[in-house]
């Protein structure tokens, strides 16, 4: 529109027999226009975050296995039940299956499940911190800082984890507790399915665990 | 009456600075983005602090929506038509050359086989919303799921991927149905498509 105008003011002066001078001036405008549109589509079109994973690694069904999960000593043992409304219900060690009201309840928060496992990993949060300290500081590279780290996590003493969840959990919980043993450092963990022990205990402990959960 | 004659300002407004700006933006964006893939269904990923990032290639992903269905994605059209003539084999079912096409370019597929012609022959914008009535059968009597994941292996070799991609409220349920379906093949690694979280980092309790 302006670009209009201003062709109409210099044409406007010319004199009959020249030439006339030609406005060398492009108008962009609609060029601006076509790219502002491309960059909306773009803008919008465009998923900028890539979505993070958790790399999860599971016992195979083989019978070898079994053998392996019953070495875990009882003072290093800790067992998460997943319930609905995001509860967890945990033991550690030797589960008492006549007593009733054995398990203990939890939840997600800071001062639940996150306060139980640092307290049982105190130990190796110290070291890890100290290595993340050294990290920061530049004296140790990054290979050598996730060699340790793994070293760390695997080491004797550290706490063994089983999360059950149970069929009126959601995808939530399962992320959320293994999201728990990432921030505490937990290297041994599993994700098993729920055994007739445990039923009973929870049973015991009056936890219904075979209904769907609420929308 | 006198004349005043205002002298006539020009409005022309320079738009090369801006012009060079957003010729700047476009460039960047088509070069950084990465299309938002359509799914069947909306899905909210539960949050996590992990920081590890999916890789770009040789992705098997499931889909699992928050009623329990279940829908996969595999990239690379090659890929999909082998895989899908695999999968197809296994059920008798022969494919006309155009099924396979339409199929190698559709995104997220979850169609119980028995009726995958038929739903092949909808039309295309149709299709999108019908698929989310469907979901591939993930139960003991007839699991196509572990066929699809055994025809991918097969095709992509060792180096493929496996993510699933699953809601918030999902129930565990259908979850452990999924994941004891990949032990049962024996694919015992996977991922879980999270969000970032923000945590504060843990201390040690004293």
């Amino acid at each position: 529109m302006s670009a209009e105008i201003q062709q109409k003011d210099s044409g406007g002066k010319k004199k009959a027999g020249h030439m006339k001078k030609l406005s060398t001036r492009i108008d962009f405008t609609p060029m601006v226009d076509m790219i502002m549109l491309l960059l909306t589509f773009f803008m919008l079109a465009t998923s900028m975050s890539k979505p993070q994973t958790m790399e999860i690694g599971m016992p195979t069904k083989d019978k070898i296995e079994d053998k392996d999960k019953n070495e875990a000593k009882a003072s290093e043992a800790v067992t998460l039940y997943l319930s609905k409304d995001h509860k967890v219900y945990y033991f550690m060690g030797i589960p008492d299956l006549v007593k009733p009201n054995f398990l203990k309840q939890t939840d997600f928060s800071p001062e639940g499940l996150r306060k139980i496992l640092l307290e049982k990993n105190a130990a190796i949060v110290t070291k890890v911190m100290e290595l993340k300290d050294k990290k920061l500081k530049l004296q140790v590279s990054q290979e050598e800082y996730e060699k340790q780290l793994a070293v760390l996590k695997s080491s004797p003493g550290t706490p063994v984890v089983v999360i059950k969840p149970l069929d009126n959990s959601t995808y939530n919980d399962m992320i959320s507790a293994l999201d728990e043993m990432l921030i505490c450092n937990v290297g041994k963990y599993a994700i098993t399915e729920l055994e007739a022990n445990d039923k009973l205990l929870l049973k015991n402990s009056n936890i219904k665990f075979d209904e769907a959960p609420k929308k | 009456m006198p004349k005043i004659k205002l002298p006539r300002k020009d409005t022309w407004i320079d738009m090369t600075p801006m012009r060079d700006v957003m010729i700047l933006l476009l460039t960047f964006f088509m070069l950084t983005s990465t299309f938002l893939k359509p799914e069947p269904v909306k899905v909210n990923t539960p949050g996590s602090v992990s920081e590890i990032k999916i890789p770009e290639k040789n992705i098997f992903s499931v889909l699992v929506s928050p009623d329990g269905k279940v829908f996969l994605d595999i990239d690379n059209p090659k890929d999909r038509i082998s895989i899908l003539e695999q999968v197809a084999a296994i059920y008798n079912i022969k494919l006309t050359d155009k099924e396979k096409n339409d199929f190698s370019i559709a995104t997220s597929f979850g169609v119980p086989m028995q009726q995958f012609q038929e739903f092949m022959a909808i039309p295309g914008e149709k299709q999108k919303v019908e698929l989310a009535k469907y979901g591939v059968p993930t139960d003991s009597t007839d699991n196509q799921f572990q066929a699809w994941v055994k025809a991918a292996r097969e095709v992509k070799g060792k180096d493929m991927v496996i993510a699933i991609k699953a809601d918030q409220s999902t129930p565990y349920k259908k979850i452990k149905e999924v994941m004891g379906s990949l032990q049962d093949l024996r694919e015992n690694r996977y991922n879980l498509i999270t969000s970032l979280r923000e945590v504060n980092e843990a201390k040690p309790v004293n």
